[in-house]
């Protein structure tokens, strides 16, 4: 079997988006034409107003099994060097970097749809669940119709 | 069998892990759901949402998925990642 496109990281420490698009870039010194990268943060307003941070919790496992399929559907619809996915879990604070996605291909068109799609699936399929935390205490966030909306649209 | 509950449902359960040495009859997915609801509160109203999700050996199944006791039985609700 050849080697499956991508890595995928579940890690409680924060990344570097410079490293992880330098790490891209060196891949494929010759064939890369485009590298679309996206990060996702802790905001103040979710579900409610004053999130002051956030709990991540995961399906170990699961998680890197549907990311990875996630990343072979991306394969099969673009012409793509290499991705990463990096989610993090735990505790997180206002601001900090919860997810990032890299795309490395030949034509920014490829890369820029296959980050989104990316983005759009790892929303609605991947076994994440956010708790954001309040002053007044801490809330599971609700899945969101606008997400499975995004995610429909690729089919 | 291996049954992880996470998220919400964890903390309603105040359960994340149990293991079945026996499938009690149980054929599906939704016959383990069935046994493990009529045990009375928290499960029976906690396993009864609308919106709740089960994985068979770490993939997104249904109630009528075929089980064995071998396998990995997962409920949880709705993901929120990303």
């Amino acid at each position: 079997m050849p080697t499956k496109l991508g890595s995928i990281r579940i890690q409680k420490a924060d990344f570097s988006i410079d490293e992880e698009y330098q790490r891209l870039r060196a891949a494929h010194p010759s064939q890369n034409g485009a590298i679309c990268t996206f990060s996702g943060l802790v905001r103040e307003f979710g579900d409610k107003e004053g999130v002051t941070g956030m709990f991540l919790e995961h399906y170990p496992g699961m998680t890197e099994h549907s990311l990875q399929l996630i990343i072979d559907q991306a394969a099969v619809r673009w012409i793509l060097n290499d991705v990463v996915v990096i989610h993090r879990v735990g505790q997180l604070s206002l601001s900090d970097q919860i997810v990032f996605v890299g795309v490395s291909s030949a034509h920014r068109a490829d890369a820029f749809a296959a980050c989104e799609f990316i983005m759009d699936y790892l929303k609605t399929d991947a076994p994440f669940w956010k708790k954001e935390c309040h002053d007044e205490g801490d809330e599971w966030v609700e899945a969101k119709e606008s997400d499975l909306s995004r995610t429909k649209k690729w089919s | 069998m291996k049954i992880l509950f996470f998220a919400s449902l964890r903390e309603q359960l105040n359960t994340e892990e149990e293991q079945w040495k026996e499938l009690n009859g149980a054929l599906t997915a939704g016959d383990v759901l069935s046994q493990l609801q009529k045990r009375g509160e928290p499960w029976t109203s906690s396993l009864n949402a609308e919106r709740l999700l089960v994985s068979v050996n770490q993939e997104i199944s249904n109630l009528r998925t075929k089980i064995t006791v071998d396998d990995e039985l997962a409920f949880f609700p709705p993901v929120t990642g990303g």
